[in-house]
């Protein structure tokens, strides 16, 4: 029952957090100057043209007003119609959704094997060099952002030794056969391998960018729990058994050690997704942050309310998620 | 096992040492700036377009670290971009530091519904993906320093307001607060005059950090080009202008590159390595 309630109550409050979000940037982008409808319209326009523009759009009713009934649209999944593009946000967004969700699920993998091999060769290399150099590797990844690393990739691996695209999702002039936009997911099931190679081809840099400073703290987290097992006596048990130390690491100390990374791998999920608005500018990705940046550019208000909404409810899910599998995994919080 | 422990102190003195001495090197480029530059960092020569640094064939003298498309000087813009990112460094950290560190204070110390209105207005924060919420706030207060000091500070609050939260209540729950309490102090003193000076290290070390981050969203910002005029030299901005002629003139992109890269790590390792040294909290 207890586990019912925290759950209900999980759920309660991230839907106030969303209400915040979504009651904060409705009003923010719109007590600012600049009239985002005398934007779109061409210089000669009149007053009149402007006036009916602007209720086109809603916007000369009182704010409150305008508020209601974005949240009732949104209630019946309607975001609203993008000012630049004249489509609807909700086709919008969910046309990009599945390149971010693609990129951020690639970036999450490399992640986890990065940071989890340099945990455990780390951990079997303990007090030599090896161990002290992976230390100071993990340091700088972690001290530097994911931007920074994006260029340096893009210098080295994309203008100096040339193997990877450094722009867009997928060479323009393939003829591409997909009915959805999940590209990669969707190459793999047609058996289109070609297409698929090009595809990773263009997300790898990107991916890896948004990996290197996740894998860090996976790394750094994962060795120091995997050190404290390593003392505990059922550890030195499997080693007197005459178990390898390579066994010892991955059968006995690991299941064990492995708890407290999983749940600080799915906050720092969030940071990555988060990452992906200036990767996927940097290495002109068509995903949601970049549309994210042409939105605020262009100031088309539904599109970049729309996005930001998107957003946020991905970073309170996977917060959801993390805390209710932490919740349901943990004896002492599930009797709490 | 002491032999270790010694070895660690070095380590971290090394790193301790070598990030100062970088951001000694960069503040003083900053500060003599005008009267070091070779060349005006905002001239423009179309004849003097993309020529390469002084070691490369066709390279110009006066040009060290040779120009961008436009003909500007490369190493006089990452000289005055400097100046940019220290301003933007050194103000936005302390005015975040400020007002997180008094919000998180209030509500460690205070509880009750301070704590609970703050609280929920750092979930609320935490909701926003911060790159697009700090470009949403530049294209609302519209481009230039001051907006992005305030962009920083609206979303980096938090950060010191999570720690510092957390830090207080544990402080709070100490004998010594209550006896400062039972000796007849205010509530407001003896948050200012006990539990200050023991949240202190851990407020530096975020802070130092923070200076770090101010850097790399000026740079993100300007590579977006949301920061201040076009003209005006920043490395962000140096950046996306090298971006678009990466193949033809990699120095354009890879010198300030360089020097963001450089800074951004020593703000982080100075700010890592005062963690190790003074911080019993967050180490």
């Amino acid at each position: 029952m207890q586990i019912f309630r925290t759950f209900l109550l999980r759920l309660l409050t991230t839907a106030i957090t969303l209400l915040g979000v979504a009651v904060i940037v409705f009003v923010v982008i719109r007590v600012v100057p600049g009239n985002p409808i005398a934007m779109m319209l061409p210089p000669g326009a009149t007053e009149a043209d402007i006036a009916s523009l602007t209720a086109l759009y809603g916007l000369d009713k009182p704010i409150f007003q305008q508020l209601l009934i974005w949240g009732g649209g949104v209630l019946h999944g309607d975001l609203g119609t993008s000012i630049t593009t004249r489509q609807p946000v909700l086709a919008l967004v969910l046309g990009r959704l599945p390149a971010t969700l693609e990129l951020s699920a690639m970036a999450l993998v490399i992640a986890i094997l990065l940071g989890g091999a340099a945990a455990l060769t780390g951990t079997k290399a303990r007090g030599t060099r090896l161990e002290a150099g992976i230390d100071v590797a993990n340091g700088m990844a972690l001290s530097v952002p994911d931007f920074l690393w994006g260029l340096v990739l893009m210098l080295v691996f994309g203008v100096f030794w040339p193997v990877f695209h450094i722009s867009g999702r997928v060479t323009p002039s393939l003829d591409l056969p997909f009915s959805t936009n999940f590209y990669l997911f969707e190459s793999l099931l047609r058996l289109r391998f070609d297409l698929w190679a090009d595809i990773v081809s263009h997300m790898f840099m990107p991916a890896v960018a948004l990996a290197i400073p996740l894998a860090a703290i996976i790394g750094q987290l994962l060795k120091q729990s995997l050190k404290e097992t390593m003392h505990l006596d059922y550890v030195t048990l499997a080693r007197t058994k005459g178990y390898g130390e390579t066994h010892v690491i991955t059968r006995e100390a690991l299941p064990n050690a492995i708890l407290p990374t999983l749940t600080l791998v799915g906050v720092q999920f969030t940071f990555l997704i988060g990452g992906t608005v200036i990767i996927e500018r940097l290495f002109s990705y068509e995903g949601l942050g970049n549309m994210a940046i042409d939105a605020v550019i262009n100031r088309d208000l539904p599109l970049i309310q729309g996005i930001v909404l998107l957003f946020a409810a991905i970073f309170t899910g996977v917060n959801l998620v993390v805390d209710l599998t932490y919740a349901a995994l943990n004896p002492k919080l599930r009797h709490g | 096992m002491a032999d270790g422990r010694i070895q660690i102190r070095q380590r971290t003195g090394l790193r301790l040492w070598l990030s100062a001495l970088w951001l000694g090197v960069l503040v003083l480029a900053a500060v003599l700036a005008p009267w070091m530059s070779p060349q005006d960092p905002l001239a423009q020569d179309l004849f003097l377009g993309r020529l390469p640094p002084f070691w490369e064939q066709g390279a110009e003298p006066g040009f060290f670290l040779g120009t961008d498309s436009l003909g500007r000087d490369v190493l006089s813009r990452i000289l005055h971009g400097g100046r940019v990112a220290l301003v933007v460094a050194l103000v936005a950290g302390t005015l975040t530091c400020v007002i997180g560190a008094t919000l998180g204070l209030l509500a460690g110390f205070l509880r009750g519904w301070v704590d609970v209105a703050i609280s929920r207005l750092i979930d609320i924060w935490m909701a926003f993906p911060p790159v697009l919420f700090s470009i949403l706030l530049i294209a609302v207060i519209g481009p230039g320093l001051s907006s992005i000091i305030i962009a920083i500070v609206v979303i980096d609050w938090t950060r010191f307001a999570r720690v510092v939260r957390a830090e207080a209540m544990t402080q709070g729950a100490m004998d010594y607060v209550a006896s400062a309490q039972v000796a007849g102090r205010t509530r407001l003193s003896t948050m200012v005059v006990e539990i200050l000076p023991n949240v202190l290290p851990t407020i530096v070390v975020l802070f130092t950090l923070e200076m770090g981050i101010a850097v790399i969203v000026e740079a993100i910002l300007s590579f977006v080009n949301l920061s201040i005029s076009t003209d005006d030299p920043t490395w962000g901005g140096m950046i996306a202008e090298g971006r678009t002629s990466i193949h033809q003139a990699w120095w354009v992109i890879v010198f300030p590159l360089i020097t963001l890269f450089l800074t951004v790590l020593s703000f982080s390792q100075l700010g890592e390595g005062l963690k190790d040294r003074y911080d019993p909290v967050l180490r």
